[in-house]
Formats: structure tokens, sequence, C-alpha cells
């Protein structure tokens, strides 16, 4: 076996799950696994860890994955992570541990997230949990939102003996892992509804249908419901349009929507209620790994689909593996061309799009070399249904109900230090809400760190 | 899972169900609603609030039969259980925020058409409770069709009924009415609330215009999550875009383009919407049409 590869991971076939919504990726079995976990040099000092926002011990719990210990894997993970079989599916491993893997210097980097997967996929089929063995403390914590950071800082502080309530403003928890990552990337019933029981397994409740400074506030949270400390994990917010006439046309989607209607009220599904105009010619506009999963989850309803881009493909800010999951299926990609308005027939329908083309200029600020439109390129094709795909500005509910919880310019949550402490006594936050939109990860290593800021926070209070 | 303590037909498409929910009773306002959903699989509706008891810790929803969802939550009795019901959604009244000396100074008519009388109703309480007097017109096609009209009638300090038909109480629609009260008995009201259909409201704003009296109307767009996740219910006020489920549902009636509300309101809403999206979509069509089984 040539030791510079990967062992490959068994997938759907492309033409096939084109029209399905099962899971893409099939994963390893143990024996793929044990050969892939095989690969791991076991550094002294091993760099993927500092890759991992949660800091997973990775070269352990590979090593017990090569020995044929997989609980004892899991157990190591779930010293880190209480959302394993989450990560292994969705955390962009090429840019974190993957990428700072010594077998990727020469040859491709140990295939870390696809053996987390293998494990976490292994632990729910085999009935593993993760254990709890702290004193139970007297103390009260309410996180706000069960999304990723939610359900981290939940799980930490449970671990600790907290007695922690998340409150949840849908009808279900989990956040973006069930309304926004859909079931193709993420399978919902098995996968992320175990990954929550586990969650609940360590003491915590969840109490779904409130809607943090409308159902009650936070200051009544501190002061009539006796909770000594609030992590706001509230996630992203209000999507964005671009501002194009058009735009308020019936077939006129945000990503947010589009994806809710078919990953949380299950449009797609025979049986369920809720409805989708799901389109016959779709367009996603944007480049990111939401506007990934709005084309894939169109394609799969029956369209056909393209991504509109106004940079290249080079700048696309979705994962290289989406990008190429949805060239595959037959998604087309419009790169360099910018939507100018939306063509809406006498009914209040899309009919089709103007777009210009573009050419990239000089680099930014951010780096990103600035598109420029062509001048007298613009150009018109058919459409019935345009997704915008553009992003989200933070949801002020939280911040305008909280007396002295402050925001930033663009309306995210002040964290004044590591630890997500905020310019509120007992308020932590952490996750999209106070970076925006971000990586499923990266809310969880908010919540782990707030997690740690709240127990330093409720221990020194207590003395 | 949220317990039905009553309910109550108050025509035959239009139910009245006091449901018991703790959380919303303790903090809704005038002006706000809530999202319902029935069970597993159905979907998430948005209604408004009609009343509430926040010592019994109920709150009251007021729906017309429209389609499959509603229609199955019709069939629900007493003692059954919505499995979701969440809020409150939206923003309370604004006139609620204000000093009770300066809002006692202002003569406030209400005019509520057909179903969109249920959330009128807590705005008139609301003001009586705090000792200020408003006028209310209630309008409906024909009499069936007329509700809470005794309950308004304790809380309004003048009652108006219209019906279309003549039914009941003075025939016309509720414009006819407003123009009598003002330019034939001169009464002179400082805000107008209109709450009814979109049509309704977009004739009832483009008279206030025209007799120069502020008005505010009620929106009930599509949504889905109701916590401005979505952007669904995106509604064009003055030539902003805006949220209906965070920015209102209440806006200035004066601003609101009710052409573009009326096109977006018929996708999934009514039975013309739904066909059309039926014929639109052929073979990649998902339901909505309200015709799918």
């Amino acid at each position: 076996m040539d030791g510079l590869k990967r062992v490959p991971v068994r997938e759907q076939d492309a033409t096939e799950r084109a029209h399905n919504f099962a899971e893409v990726c099939l994963g390893y079995d143990l024996n793929e696994a044990k050969a892939e976990a095989d690969r791991c040099l076991k550094c002294k000092n091993p760099k993927c860890q500092t890759g991992c926002p949660v800091n997973i011990d990775i070269p352990r719990f590979i090593g017990k994955v090569s020995e044929g210990d997989v609980e004892g894997a899991y157990r190591v993970i779930s010293e880190y992570s209480a959302l394993p079989a989450v990560c292994g599916r969705v955390c962009p491993q090429e840019s974190q541990c993957e990428a700072k893997c010594i077998r990727g210097i020469k040859g491709e980097a140990v295939s870390i997230g696809k053996l987390e997967r293998f494990v976490a996929d292994y632990a729910r089929e085999h009935a593993l949990r993760p254990e709890v063995n702290a004193e139970k403390k007297n103390q009260k914590v309410a996180v706000i939102g069960s999304g990723p950071a939610g359900l981290t800082c939940a799980g930490d502080l449970a671990k600790n003996g907290y007695d922690v309530t998340i409150f949840e403003a849908l009808h279900e928890p989990g956040g973006v892992l069930v309304y926004g990552i859909p079931e193709f990337r993420l399978p919902k019933d098995t996968v992320v509804k175990s990954e929550i029981e586990n969650v609940k397994a360590l003491g915590v409740k969840i109490e779904t249908n409130v809607v943090v400074g409308k159902s009650v506030t936070i200051d009544e949270l501190l002061e009539e419901e006796g909770f000594s400390a609030v992590f706001v994990g509230s996630g992203a917010g209000l999507p964005k349009f671009m501002g194009i006439p058009g735009e308020s046309a019936n077939g006129v989607f945000s990503a947010n929507e589009y994806l809710t209607r078919n990953n949380l009220m299950k449009a797609f599904s025979e049986g369920y209620d809720t409805p989708i105009a799901a389109g016959k010619k779709v367009a996603v506009v944007g480049g990111g790994n939401v506007a990934m999963d709005a084309a894939r989850t169109a394609l799969r309803l029956g369209a056909e689909v393209c991504i509109v881009y106004r940079r290249g493909e080079e700048e696309l800010p979705a994962r290289v593996e989406e990008v190429h999951h949805a060239k595959e299926e037959g998604v087309e990609f419009k790169l360099l061309t910018n939507p100018k308005a939306i063509l809406v027939d006498e009914n209040g329908w899309v009919k089709g799009m103007r777009c210009s083309r573009m050419e990239l200029g000089e680099a930014d600020a951010s780096g990103r070399r600035q598109p420029m439109e062509v001048p007298g390129s613009e150009f018109e094709f058919e459409l019935d249904t345009v997704i915008m795909s553009l992003g989200t500005s933070p949801n002020p509910l939280i911040v305008s109900t909280t007396s002295g919880l402050e925001a930033n310019k663009r309306g995210g949550i002040v964290a004044t230090d590591e630890y997500g402490g905020t310019t509120k006594e007992a308020v932590f936050a952490g996750g999209d809400a106070v970076t925006g939109a971000a990586t499923v990860i990266l809310a969880m290593g908010a919540g782990k760190a707030a997690a740690k800021g709240i127990d330093a926070y409720l221990s020194h209070r207590k003395k | 899972m949220y317990e039905i303590i009553d309910k109550k037909r108050l025509s035959d498409a239009i139910v009245m169900m006091e449901v018991k929910a703790e959380r919303v009773a303790k903090s809704c306002m005038p002006g706000q609603f809530v999202i319902v959903k029935i069970d597993e699989r159905g979907e998430r509706i948005p209604l408004t609030i009609c009343d509430y008891k926040r010592e019994r810790g109920t709150v009251t929803i007021v729906f017309q039969t429209v389609g499959a969802s509603t229609e199955r939550m019709a069939r629900l009795e007493k003692g059954d259980f919505f499995r979701d019901f969440v809020g409150p959604l939206g923003k309370s009244c604004e006139w609620t925020e204000e000093p009770l000396a300066k809002l006692s100074q202002k003569k406030i008519l209400f005019v509520a058409g057909g179903v969109g009388t249920a959330p009128v109703y807590p705005q008139v309480k609301w003001l009586h409770e705090n000792g200020i007097s408003a006028d209310c017109i209630i309008g409906a096609r024909t009499k069936e069709l007329v509700i809470l009209e005794e309950e308004m009638s304790r809380v309004a300090e003048a009652l108006y009924v219209t019906t279309d038909d003549g039914s009941y109480g003075m025939k016309g629609n509720v414009n006819d009415c407003i123009k009598k009260l003002v330019n034939e008995e001169k009464k002179s009201y400082d805000l107008i609330v209109a709450i009814g259909p979109l049509i309704m409201m977009k004739f009832v704003c483009l008279l206030t215009k025209e007799l120069g009296i502020p008005t505010i109307v009620s929106l009930n767009p599509i949504m889905v999550d109701g916590t401005g996740m979505c952007g669904a219910c995106r509604v064009t006020v003055g030539g902003e875009v805006k949220f209906a489920c965070v920015d209102g549902p209440e806006f200035d009636g004066h601003l609101v383009d009710f052409d573009q509300a009326m096109k977006r309101q018929q996708m999934y809403k009514t039975e013309e919407g739904r066909r059309y999206l039926k014929e639109r979509e052929g073979s990649s069509h998902h339901g909505g049409c309200g015709h799918c089984e």
C-alpha cells in the first residue's frame, strides 16, 4: 500500500445521489479505518492537535483505532468533543488538523476527519455514551441556543457538575445542524439526534419553543429563574439580500428559508405539511458552503441548478470537497458573474436574471482580488427560482432586550476575553452570535472556551 | 406539549382555542403573535394572539380554516395538545410604550376585518383596562362572519358593525363606516389601527391618507421560523425591506407596499397561487399546492 496516499472513502455514486437525500459519504469500515490510522506518524509534537479548535488529542485517538480499540478511541475524543459524529462530517479538516499533518508535507495528510467520523459512528452503533462522574454543583446555568456552540458549552458544564438548561427558539434542538446543513451531509435522525441525546445523557435539559428576548429575557433568567450564569450561543441570524430589483418576487428565497423548509420542516419528504416551491431552473447566488448546500438540495428536488458567483473558482469560500461534490452531481458554476436584476413576470414570479461578467482586479485589504464589472457584458437567462446565499447579519433580539450587553458595529455581541466574557456580568457568548457566520467547529471551540470561563467565574464567585 | 383548555367555534370556518402556554401568557403584549405546530409533521403556523390570561397561564388564538393544516388544527378538541406553541413573537403595539397620560389624550379608531377582529380585541381590551377609551368597527362579508362582537362591545367605547351584504349592522364596507363617522358624525381620530385582509387594509390606508389620519396595519405574511432567520416574511415599507416577524408585524400603513404583499401572499396561501405553483413546477413539484396528499 502506498503510504503517501490516504485510504479512499466510499461514496454514493454521483448520478444516483443527485436524486436522493441519503448521505453522500459512506465512511470507513474497521479495516479501512485501521489501515488509515496506521499512516499516522505519531509525532512527538503533534501539530494536528494545535490545528483543532477543540484541541482533541488526535494521535492518541488514532493510536487506539490502529490497535483496533475503537471504544478507547471514542473515550479519548469524548474528553474534548460532544459532537464527534457531526465534526467528522462537517469540519473543514483540510484547513485545520489535516492542514498541519506532517504526512501531508509529502503526500496526503492522514484522513483525521474520516477517522473521527468512523469512531463516532461506531460508538453510536454500539450504544456507547460519554461518561459523567463529576460531583453535582448546586448552580444553574442557562444556555441560549442548541446549536454547536450551545451543545458544546452545555455538555462541558454538565460534565463539570453544573445544572444546565438549554433554551431553543425552534421546535427541535440542534440549531444549524438541523435547519441548515442538509440530510445528505449530516443525517438528522441518526447522527444529529443521537449526539443531542448524548448531551442530554450528561444531565442537560433542553426547553424548546423559548425565544430568549421574547418568551423570557436574560435579565429574568438571572434575576427570577435562579440561573447563576448565561451562555448566549444564539447563532447568526438575519439573511442578507442584495438590494437588486426583483428581489421581492415570488420564487426568490434566502438560503436559510430554502434550507429550513427542506431540512427542519422536511418539505422533501412525503407526509410533511410544509410546502416548498422547489423550482425547475434554479440559480443560487453565492459561493460558500451554504450556497453549495442550497444548490445540491435544489438539485435533489429535481431542479436544474447553477451557482452564480462574482469571483473565480479559487476564491470560492466553500470547502473544496463541497464544490467537488456539487460539480460531480451536476451543479453548473457561473463564475465571475454578478446579478444585476431579477426579472419578474406579470404575476410577480421570477422569470430570469440579468447578470454582468466580472474580471478580477488587484487584491483588496482582505487579500482577495476585487471583482470588477466588464463594461457592456450584461446578459440575461431564464430562471424560475433564485436562492440568495450571501451570509447573515446578527439577530438584534438578545442584545436589544438585555441590559448592559453590548454589540459591535456589525451587531455581533462583544466578547471581552478569550473565554466568551461579555460587557454584562454573568453573561458569556460565543459562536456566530459573536463572530458572525463561521463554522460549526469554531462555534464549538467558543462554546468550550465559554464553559471554562463560566466555571472560573462561578467557582470564583462562590468563594 | 401545550394543552387546549377550551375550544369554541365562532363560525363555520373560524375556531377559537384557549391554550396553556405559561411563558407566552406571562410575557405577551397586544400586537404580538405566536407560531403553533400541531404535531411532528405539521407546518409552523403564525397566528395573532386574541387574548391572554396571565394568572391562568393561557393564550387564546383564533384561526380560519384555509388549508390542510388549519383544517387539521380545527379538528383538535378540548384536552388535546399542540406539539409546539412559541412566542410571543414580533413587536408589541408601539403605543403600549407611550406614557398612559399622553396616550389617553389620543382618540384611536380600530378597524377590524373578518378574522382580523381577533388581534384587534386584545388591543382595545388593553386600552380599556388602562382606562383609555377607543372606538371600533367590525366589518365582515356577512352576519355569520362577524366574530367577537359581544367581547368587543364590553371593551370598546363605541362599536360599529358593517356587513357587505347588509345582513347585519350597517350595509357596506368598513370604509363606508369610517367615512360616515368622520365626515357625517364629525368624529375626529388621531390614529387608526386597521387589521384584516390585505385588500381591506390597502383601501383603508388609501382613505385615511386622504383624511390625513395616521394608520397602523398588522401584516401576517408567509413565515417559517418567525424569529428573523428565514426572511420569507419580507415586506417593503417606505421603500425599505423589512421582516414582518421581527420588525413588525405592525407597520405604518401609509408606507406599506400592499400590492407586493398581496403578490407574495399568493405564493402558498391562495388557491390561485397554489394552482399556479403546481403548473409552473411540473415534475419538480413538492407540495404547497394544497391538493397533493
